[in-house]
């Protein structure tokens, strides 16, 4: 363990919180081999800089524009060697709280180095969190829906996503450009964005602001049901018989919101 | 648990017995149109009683009407001569001050009036005992409204010091600080001086006016410690050149209103926005319009914001009365904040002119609230503050 360097990577949206945690490295740097791979000022920014250079340690803030730290470490699991997160924070009392309740390490700022060090010295011994405990976490939707592609992760903006629909084991993401697989459950992302998106099916949600109109179509057995029309794309899809109100529902916002343009 | 030990203080603070209010500002916009609708009111009131025919209610008011309105205008006008003088009494003289007014503008009005138009004389004690009820009710209505009112000055100032400094930015100020200590401490003792500055002053009595060149100082200690945060994501545009520094401002006015600028208009953005400051004096008032960058993202909810406006509102409310406003809206992509205050000066004060229900209050405190102010660092050294500044 001596041999080998400890990669840390770190990430804070203020530049004096990265140079704080830099000189406290340095400092600890004397008792354990470090090494720092980076400095990031959001989740984006660190999730393009751990792509090139591997860490086995993300120091970052929570409160962060761009992709806050929370977002970051989901993202992170999807990594085949998933660094170990610990969050460093001024102020954040709900997050706080989650974080005990769920075992999760964490540095309060103004950062000790004599917590920092333990923490280091802990990082070996730590394994990833999980996604279960991540999702538990109070936390706003993600900005990003992030997928494994030939080993690299990629981020999809959940703005661009036209609908996302269960098969099988897999959920498809579809956007205008094109289509991703996804590895997670419909009701959970329909819990997380339930706002943005709207079920038109068993297995469908499709994004609100994606939705062009409706359609009635016939069935090969004689009777007919309702497609959903979508901008940017040509593909329609269909709904369902129990969600058939949303034709109804959405149908009356798109004509008030005509009425007050 | 220091913010609580504070609360907890001020309370103690609070709590102190203080005496009767006195009157309220005689000068005050709100003060005369309060008098004026209630006394119109009341006229009202009586000719509904003289007369229950509703086509005849008009001629019976306009009679009332012409009987009382010569009196009140001539009291409101004799009483916004004496005001600086009225203020400065306690409550009894004052009141015995306003009684001897009001059965001398009686008489007067009673002796002149019918000589002037060629009515009938009235009849005086009628006269008297109609000014004097209107007269007494009004002052134990002013009374009542003041009590009514100190409570929410305690209530305000508390709620403004849990809600106003973030925790977030005191503890992300003091790693700020520390991350200077090592490779530019000088600049790191200027950041600490800012920091005790701007807690001495949200720590201290703020229920007295202040002028508004503290108050700007503050704003810009304030800002320089947010820009050592947020470097040139904070791009802070100053003009106030012409304003009024000697104007009387509630203090804390402004730079809870830079907090939410920095807090909702520019840490929530990756970006580079522009926070800016436009300070003058436009017919006797002084004008602030302070502008952020709106930014309507999910995570970050307004609610801190519409407190610290609600807290804003208040105290100028309890200052001002209706002479002072708060507005805010949105501009497209821009949040802004315009604040409107009569424009007063200490000299003036001094005079007795700007005299409001909380300067009044300030002076019951006693002494020690005069002597907790300090000169500023600034003014003493001028240049050597701003100086290491990067």
């Amino acid at each position: 363990m001596a041999e080998t360097p400890l990669r840390v990577l770190i990430v804070d949206d203020e530049a004096p919180a990265r140079h704080r945690l830099r000189e406290l490295l340095d400092d600890c740097a004397a008792v354990l081999p470090i090494s720092i791979i980076g400095e990031a000022q959001h989740g984006r920014e660190a999730l393009d800089i751990l792509h090139s250079a591997p860490a086995d340690l993300v120091l970052t803030d929570i409160h962060m524009p761009g992709m806050d730290g929370i977002e970051l470490a989901r993202h992170l699991l999807k990594f085949s060697h998933p660094p170990v997160v610990i969050f460093t924070t001024a102020f954040h009392q709900h997050a706080l709280a989650a974080f005990e309740v769920h075992a999760i390490d964490y540095l309060v700022k103004p950062v000790r180095v004599q917590r920092l060090l333990a923490a280091l010295q802990k990082v070996p011994r730590l394994k990833p969190m999980t996604m279960e405990t991540l999702t538990q976490l109070p936390a706003a939707a993600r900005r990003f829906l992030s997928v494994t592609e030939r080993s690299r992760v990629v981020l999809v903006p959940v703005d661009e996503v036209v609908y996302l629909k269960a098969e099988l084991k897999y959920i498809t993401i579809r956007t205008a450009q094109r289509e991703y697989l996804l590895e997670e459950s419909l009701t959970r992302l329909e819990q997380e964005f339930g706002a943005r998106f709207v079920r038109v099916h068993r297995n469908c949600l499709v994004a609100r602001d994606f939705i062009r109109g409706f359609e009635r179509r016939a069935n090969d057995d004689g009777d007919a049901h309702w497609e959903v029309l979508l901008h940017g794309i040509a593909e329609s899809l269909p709904v369902s018989r129990r969600q058939q109100y949303i034709v109804r529902e959405i149908g009356r916002e798109a004509m008030n919101g005509a009425a007050v343009a | 648990m220091m913010l609580a030990y504070i609360a907890s203080a001020m309370q103690g603070i609070i709590r102190q017995p203080s005496t009767e209010p006195a009157l309220p500002d005689l000068r005050n916009l709100g003060t005369i149109l309060r008098i004026l609708l209630a006394v119109n009111g009341a006229t009202l009131l009586m000719a509904l009683a003289r007369e229950p025919r509703l086509p005849a209610l008009a001629t019976e008011w306009a009679t009332l009407t012409g009987f009382v309105e010569p009196h009140l205008f001539a009291e409101l006008a004799v009483l916004w001569l004496v005001a600086p003088l009225i203020a400065r009494l306690e409550r009894r003289s004052a009141i015995g001050i306003v009684t001897i007014i009001t059965c001398a503008i009686a008489f007067g009005v009673d002796a002149l009036l019918p000589k002037m138009t060629g009515d009938a004389p009235g009849s005086l004690v009628r006269h008297l005992v109609f000014a004097l009820s209107a007269q007494f009710m009004l002052i134990g209505y002013f009374r009542l409204r003041a009590r009514a009112l100190s409570p929410a000055i305690t209530e305000a100032r508390l709620q403004a010091l849990q809600a106003r400094i973030r925790p977030h930015f005191l503890f992300n100020s003091i790693t700020a600080v520390l991350s200077l200590m090592r490779s530019e401490p000088r600049r790191a003792e200027v950041a600490l001086e800012d920091l005790a500055d701007l807690f001495r002053v949200l720590m201290r009595d703020n229920r007295e006016l202040m002028p508004l060149t503290d108050e700007v100082e503050l704003c810009r200690q304030y800002l320089d410690l947010e820009q050592l945060r947020l470097g040139d994501r904070l791009v802070i545009e100053w003009n106030v050149k012409s304003m009024p520094g000697d104007a009387l401002v509630p203090p804390l006015v402004l730079q809870p209103l830079l907090e939410n600028a920095v807090y909702h208009g520019i840490e929530p953005s990756t970006a580079p926005g522009v926070v800016s400051i436009n300070i003058f004096l436009s017919r006797d008032e002084v004008h602030a319009i302070l502008r952020n960058p709106y930014i309507a993202v999910r995570a970050y909810h307004h609610a801190g914001n519409r407190m610290a406006l609600d807290n804003i509102r208040e105290r100028l409310a309890l200052h001002f009365d209706a002479e002072a406003s708060l507005e805010s809206r949105v501009n497209r992509d821009t949040y802004e904040v315009h604040i409107r205050i009569p424009y007063r000066t200490k000299k003036a004060a001094v005079a007795g002119n700007g005299t409001t229900v909380a300067s009044r209050r300030g002076r019951d405190i006693g002494p020690g609230a005069q002597k907790r102010r300090e000169p500023h660092l600034g003014e003493r050294f001028p240049g050597t503050m701003r100086a290491s500044h990067g």
